[in-house]
């Protein structure tokens, strides 16, 4: 440790510490443009001079390491008329162009020029002129606007795993770009926008759509993929305009995949704003009494036994547990939240979940991915993956379908049957799975939506637990679900009850009457000619298209919703605008129905609701409260580990772009798609 | 997830693609073990170098194409864009095609001092070529200007591809060029026929001793 004084203020820092980080401790802000916490140091914006006695220049605190008994000095005249020099400097080359500049409100250089500019230019020459880059779909640059910090350039060699942008050229032909023009090949590009300090990187889908002090922030979670990223939605108005990432160190840190991001522009498209009955096979128009007569006259007179729900992927807790009360007021105990047929088990939670958190990737010292491709379904969760590989130190291996994931993965091969390879000691892995200290074991949802998929779960148990994964201070069992509400629904037991049918059980006619809860990944030519199905959801996606009576309900940015991430992390979205025309919250629907036909639900409000959420289970008590656990009982989850199959795991997302109706009605997404899988984008055609 | 398209950033002059002729190769297995395993990004600079005289051998114009620099990354384990990163930076790789012979013009203090604008206006005349970085029309002649070559006492220099030709004045532009053009390069150095720096007109100091004698001065008498 070495004392530093910053300011007359003392402060400890560690050894190999920055002047800034020190700096920082003592609560001293210092400009920065190049530094960034999560990226290497590059030292090259000048921005952050401090004076340090005895140094008989200005030193760069981001590069400079401390050193024991230093004062430094962060806001003498000295470093005042540094920083104005450098901020001079960056200048010269900065177009003058923040009234037609995106990132104006919100822009570093912007902010630092007030404290540090000066009120009129004393350059006199021309202003270099630079040709703007393609990005791809996502990201739009004005090239002219950069002040090459390189941040971006580290982000996307560093963070992404995607070393394709670079500096050419040098001296005032500098310029950033990819060189051979070229889209980004990275799930996380946006976050290039968030962290390029000026205007040169800026949201292409944004452009020129709004101010960031005419938005109004609301707090919330993302529901693209089941890592329960902390988003902040800008809405203004009725619309949602964009939505960024917020920090949250245990989950997304301070990143959001491409797809969480972008997607917003299909929360304005095909959206479900009215009910809507079918009649004579067409659909019309119709109000909510009406469509809650048509389905209570088909509730009343079905069997309650041949009555279905299965919840959706976007689903908050709220109303699917709305949901499963209605269902067993009216008698019903077919219930499924497993859209893919996953053969999960929910009678532990260590069963189901991501035992070891994603925080805990970073401690773990070797991994073993089955049949999961966590770029594609888990981008951020990927990030925190290649940040543990960066470590060093570390053997990745997987079983599945080969495939870049950012980091070196020796491919097993594609096959249950490495299990009982890896199990019995076969294979080279094998032996660094067993003498790793704390291993990991990630088990994707294309290895258990098989017909063997209960005996991969049995089976990676059994390895996990033979390879020394489960201990009482570390937990290496863990569950990958690409689904934001499945781990909700498994906790909530929206699940087959008693003698109850499960997704396929209510297929080809299994079930006469089937309530939808935004459940769209099912093969709708699969439900029954004669079975009436009844669509809750804000999207006129496939359910839509298939449904009798359709309820409109509000996405995720349009009601107040508590999801489950995961880890099993329980995390409470805020509401950031109404749903559109007469569309509703989905636990105030269910509510409403169920009076219809004379039950009355236990709650009244979303506080009375989820009072009854934390009764059901506990867990939804604890918002944002995930302590790392142990493996407590070692008992594996039913099924046979030998009954392995011979069936190559299928990758559970094919497109990343497009994986449920707000992503499938978003044109950026296609966009992306078009760009990115042009061979799927060609076989939508 | 399939390549996105990828453009050349020269179209039309970029070739199919590269690979190392056994010439080169057996001069990169030499570079190559100069550096422990894991450091073999080191050598992208001389296998730049390299892939640009292979060029000059095979299409007699030296200049590294994209896909000569995808070769280099694929053969030092290293991202395509940081070979590009490299290439780029250094002017003496050429990421566009040049002429047969390469006129790099001197311009810095010293050079522009002793000349180098007669060098630069002969080199125009005689060539056709109007501005730095130009190719003649006959593809002959690529002029560049350089920065400080460190020859600054036989300014100024004119480097024609690895030879300096030096103390350049606007007379032995012209002729050297018409040599050129007809494939008969002269000898490099000194123009005046000065020997190596000395003074012009032979030596001006120490001409009393006679080294061939042995009378050379003894160091510490």
């Amino acid at each position: 440790m070495a004392k530093v004084t910053v300011d007359g203020i003392e402060v400890e820092v560690p050894n190999g510490a920055s002047v800034l980080q020190a700096a920082e401790l003592a609560g001293k802000e210092i400009p920065r443009f190049c530094y960034h916490d999560r990226l290497s140091v590059a030292g090259n914006c000048r921005m952050c001079l401090v004076e340090v006695e005895k140094s008989p220049k200005p030193v760069a605190s981001c590069a400079f390491p401390v050193a024991d008994g230093m004062v430094v000095k962060t806001d003498s005249p000295m470093v005042r008329q540094a920083r104005r020099g450098v901020m001079e400097f960056l200048l010269i080359n900065h177009p003058l162009d923040c009234p037609i500049c995106d990132q104006g409100g919100e822009c570093d250089l912007q902010d630092q020029s007030m404290g540090y500019g000066m009120d009129h230019s004393r350059y006199r020459e021309n202003k270099r002129a630079v040709r703007d880059k393609n990005l791809g779909p996502l990201v739009k640059t004005v090239m002219t606007r950069c002040i090459q910090c390189t941040r971006c350039v580290r982000f996307a060699s560093e963070i992404a795993g995607v070393p394709e942008l670079g500096a050419t050229a040098r001296g005032e032909n500098m310029e950033i770009g990819t060189y051979v023009e070229r889209a980004l090949s990275s799930e996380l590009s946006g976050n290039l926008i968030d962290i390029c300090p000026v205007g040169a990187l800026t949201s292409k889908p944004y452009a020129f759509i709004a101010r960031s002090w005419e938005l109004k922030k609301t707090d919330s979670i993302d529901v693209f993929d089941a890592v329960g990223c902390n988003i902040r939605i800008d809405a203004r108005g009725p619309e949602v305009l964009r939505i960024l990432p917020r920090l949250n160190e245990d989950v997304n840190e301070e990143w959001l995949g491409d797809k969480s991001r972008f997607a917003v522009d299909g929360l304005k498209r095909r959206r479900l704003d009215r009910p809507w009955v079918r009649k004579d096979g067409k659909l019309v128009p119709a109000s909510w009494r009406e469509a809650f007569t048509a389905i209570a006259d088909q509730v009343t007179a079905r069997d309650p036994a041949r009555i279905g729900a299965i919840a959706g992927d976007l689903c908050d807790a709220e109303s699917m547990l709305a949901l499963k009360d209605l269902m067993a007021a009216l008698g019903s105990p077919n219930l499924d939240c497993r859209q893919d047929g996953a053969r999960l088990d929910a009678t532990r939670r260590d069963f189901y979940v991501f035992n070891t958190t994603i925080a805990g990737i970073e401690d773990a010292d070797a991994i073993l991915i089955i049949g999961a491709n966590p770029r594609r379904e888990a981008p951020v969760l990927n990030a925190r993956i290649r940040k543990r590989w960066l470590a060093g130190e570390i053997g990745i291996a997987a079983i599945g379908t080969p495939a870049e994931l950012t980091y070196p993965v020796e491919w097993l091969g594609n096959s249950p049957q490495i299990l009982a390879e890896l199990r019995r000691g076969d294979l080279p892995f094998a032996k660094m799975l067993r003498e790793a200290k704390r291993p990991m074991i990630i088990l994707g949802q294309g290895a258990l939506r098989r017909a063997d998929g209960s005996s991969v779960l049995v089976a990676a148990w059994a390895l996990a637990a033979e390879c020394g994964a489960l201990s009482a201070d570390w937990h290496g069992f863990n569950v990958l679900h690409n689904a934001a509400a499945r781990v909700g629904a498994l906790d909530l037991g929206f699940l087959p009850g008693a003698g109850g049918k499960d997704v396929t059980g209510m297929m080809q006619g299994g079930a006469d009457l089937l309530w939808l809860l935004a459940a769209d990944e099912i093969d709708m030519a699969q439900i029954g000619a004669d079975t009436f199905v009844v669509y809750q959801g804000h999207h006129g996606d496939r359910g839509a298209a298939r449904a009798d009576v359709i309820l409109p309900g509000a996405a995720y940015t349009e009601k107040s919703g508590t999801y489950v991430n995961t880890e099993g992390r329980v995390q409470r979205g805020e509401f950031a605008i109404f749903p559109p025309g007469e569309a509703r919250e989905d636990w105030r629907i269910l509510r409403a129905f169920a009076e219809v036909l004379g039950h009355r639900l236990p709650y009244d409000d979303l506080t009375a609701l989820r009072q009854r959420l934390a009764a059901v289970a506990p867990v939804f008590g604890r918002i944002d409260d995930l302590p790392r656990r142990g493996a407590v009982d070692l008992t594996p989850p039913v099924g046979d580990p030998e009954a392995l199959g011979t069936e190559p795991f299928v990758p559970a997302v094919m497109n990343y772009y497009q994986t449920d109706p707000i992503s499938r009605a978003s044109p950026t997404m296609a966009a992306c798609t078009a760009t990115y899988y042009p061979s799927i984008a060609e076989a939508a055609e | 997830m399939t390549d996105p398209a990828t453009k050349s950033p020269h179209p039309g002059a970029e070739p199919e693609s590269f690979v190392f002729d056994p010439e080169s190769d057996a001069v990169i297995d030499k570079i190559l073990k100069k550096y422990p395993p894991h450091r073999q990004a080191s050598a992208v600079l001389p296998l730049l170098d390299l892939a640009q005289r292979q060029m000059k051998r095979q299409t007699g114009s030296a200049w590294v194409p994209r896909v000569a620099m995808d070769a280099i990354a694929a053969r030092l384990g290293m991202p395509p864009i940081r070979v590009y990163e490299v290439a780029t930076f250094y002017f003496m790789f050429n990421t566009r095609p040049v002429g047969k012979w390469h006129l790099q013009v001197c311009t810095t203090t010293p050079c522009w001092l002793r000349g180098s604008d007669a060098v630069v206006e002969t080199c125009k005349r005689v060539t056709g070529i109007r501005h730095f970085g130009e190719t003649s029309a006959d593809g002959l002649f690529t002029m560049n200007e350089v920065e400080c070559l460190g020859a600054c006492v036989n300014a100024p220099i004119l480097q024609v591809d690895d030879d300096f030709y030096e103390d350049m004045d606007a007379a032995t532009t012209e002729k050297l060029l018409d040599a050129l053009r007809r494939d008969a390069p002269p000898p490099p150095g000194s123009m005046i026929g000065r020997q190596a720096s000395a003074p012009e007109g032979g030596p001006i100091t120490l001409t009393t001793l006679d080294f061939a004698a042995g009378s050379a001065p003894q160091g510490g008498e």
